[in-house]
């Protein structure tokens, strides 16, 4: 067994594991970080298959800020842990059966010799000056730049979706107005109030000099 | 050698635990949209594997693409929960069966 195997099924037994805990532990907190776990593990899996950018892109992005926003959002709510678990039981049994009919299923075809190491030989693999980050890229930024810049609208359209969505307005909170303070005139700010002018003799009364 | 069978059957084990996750947490919406990430997870491990053993980079771009839309899908659903918790004090699914906001 080289250490590529062992890599392999090393780290997809964790993989399989955690996943696993995600959708049977109790409580959203440790489901969120054997959820990370499981990333982890994908992008070393993922590492093997010399795709190292999206491996590191997975730890950035997901581990690194949609896993924290999930454990930030977790902490944030008040949740009733113990309702949420009603009929976890009684659907476990159905859940269980219909997970193991869908792997003996796509275990039975997947493994049916079309994919095996004869039709489907393992390649041998990039030599070391091989950069997948610059194959990506210019993968990316050639034939796929509409489809980028579609991503990147998307990504636009999901922070102003999630910042107009959280908003909350307190009527009673004070603050200013930028956009009304830039756009006050003259008129409003300053009075001209017209009254008689000061005699020079009366102005100089009770003064020492 | 590693036969790209093995990594196509550990996606179909994870795609399996995401369904069962929906199943089995049907009402805490916060494990829902965890499952989901596992079902994106397992669609991605199937691309990245028939990338590297068909020698096409394509399959990477698309699990960027997909990596994107999931990033984009969580926030708006984590922001969507912060608001029904707001309102409904509760993040259970079966009490969330009023239009009306």
């Amino acid at each position: 067994m080289s250490f590529l195997q062992f890599a392999f099924y090393f780290l997809a037994m964790i993989l399989v594991g955690a996943a696993a805990r995600v959708v049977t532990v109790r409580n959203p907190v440790k489901a969120a970080l054997y959820l990370v776990l499981a990333f982890f593990s994908a992008a070393c899996i993922w590492i093997t298959l010399e795709a190292e950018f999206l491996a590191i892109v997975l730890v950035l992005v997901y581990v690194g800020a949609v896993m924290v926003l999930f454990l930030f959002v977790v902490m944030m709510l008040d949740i009733d842990v113990a309702r949420l678990r009603e009929g976890f039981a009684r659907y476990l049994p159905v859940g269980a059966v219909v997970a193991a009919v869908m792997v003996i299923e796509l275990g039975v075809v997947l493994t049916s010799g079309r994919f095996d190491l004869e039709s489907m030989p393992r390649p041998s693999g990039h030599g070391q000056d091989y950069s997948n980050t610059r194959e990506v890229g210019l993968l990316l930024y050639t034939d796929y730049v509409y489809a980028f810049e579609l991503a990147a609208v998307l990504l636009l359209v999901a922070i102003v979706a999630a910042i107009v969505l959280t908003l909350r307005r307190r009527p009673k909170t004070l603050y200013q107005s930028p956009a009304r303070q830039v756009r006050v005139t003259k008129a409003e700010r300053l009075r001209v109030v017209r009254m008689p002018s000061e005699s020079r003799n009366k102005e100089n009364q009770g003064d020492p000099s | 050698m590693i036969p790209l069978s093995h990594y196509l059957v550990l996606g179909a084990i994870l795609f399996s635990i995401g369904v069962v996750g929906i199943f089995l947490n049907r009402k805490n919406l916060v494990v829902l949209l965890m499952a989901i990430e596992l079902l994106l997870l397992a669609a991605n491990m199937n691309f990245i594997a028939f990338s590297y053993y068909l020698g096409d980079l394509a399959g990477q771009v698309f699990v960027f693409f997909i990596l994107t839309v999931a990033a984009a899908e969580s926030a708006i659903g984590l922001a969507i929960l912060i608001v029904v918790f707001r309102s409904r004090r509760t993040i259970n699914v079966q009490d969330l069966d009023r239009l009306q906001g």
